[in-house]
């Protein structure tokens, strides 16, 4: 079958401790080597890709998706997010189950896949229900879930309130190894709410959403994961709080691991003073403080990875009074850009740390053979242009909606290539660039 | 008063925005103007109680996603006595109830040529949004708990005419601070003309938080009352709570209610102000709602004419302001 040499790129893969300047040689949609093709004999390439002046990495992977299909398809379907995916040099998704129906089922998660390979672009890794649909009461059918494939348990956007529940997904997941990816939020603290509880709120008057109902929910699941050994995953992390929670936690050795969004690394509740519901999200854009603890917690690692949660809405749904417009922003045609350019540029985190978070770990974290450049490894890959100036334009976007804040933003740093399983998916045209 | 000769009369210095949403990001100078504007009004209307043709051939729409009887019927009055015609809209009862955006809504009346329209909604932020989508001059009268300018306007009108400058005057927001527009926009009005503002209730109403911009907070009413120059009490937004902020009405009439006896504690000039409608016995009781001190009456009065003062600066003929280019 084919043979692609990917030549004379930066490659960087933190699984195997690799960062430098080499080629990367695919047979059949594997890896055989990363290694100087000028020094040893490659045999017949039926392709090439010139990689000179770019990050050639492990193709990313993010493990917060939401492809809205079934049931909003008028928001994204799963090829138009998995586009979208390939755009922002995403090779792997984890799609979320609040979907109508939600994903609880054997079947659903076979449409899942069904759709994902008739749209035939990236890999799309199924999250399903913890609880059947979504309703934090009972175990939903987790043995043949994940059977049918899926490779974590999420009730995602519905806290799961009851304790006694949370616990027995805990000790349940903890059969199969998977781990639970929890959005963490007491609801009776932020109902209503539409933002960060502070000052910003008290100003304009809307309903906050306090730190604490963020924390307290980190709180209990730590211990709940801890006296389980369960693995819990806390997703979205925004607050100082809740790092200095899961801080402490791995400290201590738990098993809880951690991911962070570009948007809450990037921008603070001030930017609601225009009203703008692009910028209304769950959990909300929180402080200034709390943006410096989320890089902290990404520095030293307490946050494993950056995840995007990324979450289309039509435009009309979002042209609302701004207690109206649903939660949400786009996520995955920005995340490269926005990390290098907040977290690589100032020098907060090298392109290593950046693959780990991007790649390496989330797929870790998934249990899914991805995130590495090792000889037989499947051949993802994705490949930068680190230096690239380019502007935000939703209107140019693969995805379905325009739901993003960051439209006219310039940022640093893009994908240019994406590979997956060998066959070059995603090349950027006619670049934006400024 | 001939239109002409009254514009040139009060033709302000410089007025440069089409619309009015907040008063925190008015300037001094601005929130003057407008105060200036409106005691010229109440004048040339001898108490706003007759009638200029200043805005004739005007059309002002009001807009209103949230019942108000006050508030809609001051700015209608406000309107006719400047000529204007005035379309009263209410989301009930129209397209709104089928399911139409606010904006689609607004633009639809925009569309029917009207000149201004005076919005209050319950969410904060609609008028600032209904602004982006709209050519003609919006109006705040209200957007949930988050301002009122016109409110915030007409009660510091009324403790000037009382007091002159309001450098250093002394003012307390009582009650229910955490739901108030009129709150946020006093606090902004009377902050930016020098006055020293003490917000109370209790913890579960008044956020510390409120100290970052340079304002009193305080639990306690009794302890604050002889400092006093002006209290404005707030009403208790029922309607706006998840859950109840204190255990009972009659708690909180014991403890923030301004009675009879508190009012022996105060300053003899003590000035009461109440934005409407009171509820009797829970935030004042009714022989301080009626004594002599209590502005309450005269705020309703200067409400017409900060209402004419602000109708005139943000849709009055631009070309005889002198100033058509600077619209914001």
């Amino acid at each position: 079958m084919a043979t692609l040499l990917v030549r004379g790129g930066r490659v960087i893969d933190p699984s195997q401790g690799i960062d430098r300047i080499d080629d990367v040689l695919v047979r059949d949609g594997l890896v055989v080597a990363v290694g100087h093709s000028g020094t040893q004999p490659v045999g017949r390439v039926d392709d090439t890709l010139d990689a000179a002046g770019l990050i050639v990495t492990p193709g990313l992977v993010d493990m917060h998706v939401h492809l809205r299909e079934p049931g909003r398809e008028e928001d994204e379907t799963i090829e138009t997010g998995t586009r979208a995916a390939l755009a922002g040099g995403f090779t792997s998704v984890a799609c979320i189950p609040n979907t109508e129906p939600p994903i609880d089922t054997q079947a659903a998660v076979e449409f899942i896949h069904q759709k994902a390979a008739r749209a035939d672009t990236c890999n799309v890794f199924v999250v399903a229900c913890a609880s059947k649909n979504r309703e934090g009461k009972e175990l939903a059918e987790i043995g043949q879930l994940v059977e049918a494939g899926a490779v974590a348990f999420s009730d995602d956007g519905a806290p799961v309130q009851d304790a006694e529940l949370m616990r027995r997904v805990f000790e349940y997941c903890r059969m199969f190894d998977k781990p639970f990816l929890a959005h963490e939020e007491v609801l009776e603290l932020t109902a209503g709410g539409v933002m960060h509880e502070g000052l910003v709120s008290l100003v304009l008057g809307l309903k906050g959403m306090p730190a604490a109902g963020e924390e307290v929910l980190i709180g209990r699941d730590i211990a709940l994961a801890e006296a389980t050994d369960g693995r819990l995953h806390v997703m979205h992390v925004s607050t100082a709080g809740g790092v200095a929670l899961i801080r402490a936690a791995k400290a201590r050795g738990s098993r809880v691991t951690a991911e962070a969004c570009p948007h809450h690394f990037t921008l603070t509740d001030e930017s609601l003073r225009g009203f703008d519901s692009n910028f209304k999200m769950s959990p909300p854009l929180r402080t200034a403080a709390d943006v410096e603890a989320i890089i902290e917690g990404l520095v030293d690692g307490t946050i494993d990875c950056i995840a995007t949660d990324h979450a289309p809405h039509a435009l009309e749904k979002k042209m609302l009074e701004l207690d109206r417009a649903p939660f949400g922003i786009l996520g995955l045609e920005t995340a490269v850009g926005l990390a290098v350019t907040r977290l690589v540029v100032p020098g907060r985190i090298d392109w290593s740390r950046l693959v780990e978070a991007m790649s390496m770990l989330p797929a870790r974290i998934l249990g899914i053979n991805r995130g590495t450049l090792r000889p037989g490894a499947v051949a993802d890959i994705t490949l930068i242009d680190p230096e690239m100036f380019w502007r935000v334009d939703a209107k140019a976007f693969a995805s379905k909606s325009v739901n993003t804040p960051f439209h006219g933003w310039t940022l640093q740093g893009r994908a240019v290539a994406t590979i997956v399983g060998g066959r070059v998916k995603y090349r950027l045209r006619d670049p934006a660039v400024v | 008063m001939a239109t002409a000769a009254f514009a040139q009369e009060v033709v302000p210095a410089v007025w440069p925005h089409r619309h009015l949403l907040d008063l925190e990001r008015l300037t001094p100078a601005e929130i003057l103007l407008l105060l200036d504007t409106s005691a010229q009004f109440k004048e040339a209307t001898e108490g706003c109680r007759h009638k200029l043709g200043v805005l004739a051939g005007t059309t002002v729409v009001t807009l209103f996603f949230e019942n108000s009887t006050r508030t809609r019927t001051s700015f209608s009055l406000a309107a006719r006595r400047l000529g204007a015609d005035v379309l009263d809209f209410s989301a009930s009862g129209s397209s709104l109830s089928k399911g139409e955006s606010f904006i689609d809504t607004a633009r639809n009346l925009e569309a029917m040529g009207v000149n201004a329209v005076v919005v209050r909604h319950k969410t904060p932020g609609t008028p600032h949004l209904l602004s982006q989508h709209l050519s003609v001059g919006v109006i705040n009268a209200g957007d949930g708990p988050h301002e009122h300018p016109t409110q915030g306007l007409l009660d510091i009108f009324s403790i000037r005419e009382r007091l002159g400058d309001l450098n250093g005057v002394t003012v307390g927001l009582v009650g229910d601070i955490a739901h108030s527009r009129t709150a946020r926009s006093n606090l902004w009005g009377l902050i930016k003309l020098g006055a020293k503002v003490i917000v109370c209730g209790p913890p579960t109403l008044v956020s510390e938080r409120w100290r970052e911009l340079g304002v009193e907070v305080s639990h306690d009413l009794d302890a604050i009352i002889p400092r006093c120059d002006v209290l404005n009490l707030l009403r208790i937004q029922f309607e706006r709570q998840n859950t109840r902020p204190f255990p009972s009405v009659r708690e909180y009439a014991h403890l923030y209610a301004m009675t009879r006896d508190r009012l022996r504690r105060a300053k003899k000039d003590l000035l009461i102000l109440a934005p409407g409608p009171i509820n009797r016995g829970v935030e004042v009781t009714a022989e301080v709602a009626d004594c002599p001190q209590s502005l309450i009456l005269d705020q309703v009065t200067n409400g017409l004419a900060v209402r004419m003062g602000v109708l005139w600066l943000t849709c009055g003929p631009r070309e005889s302001l002198g100033n058509s280019g600077g619209r914001s």
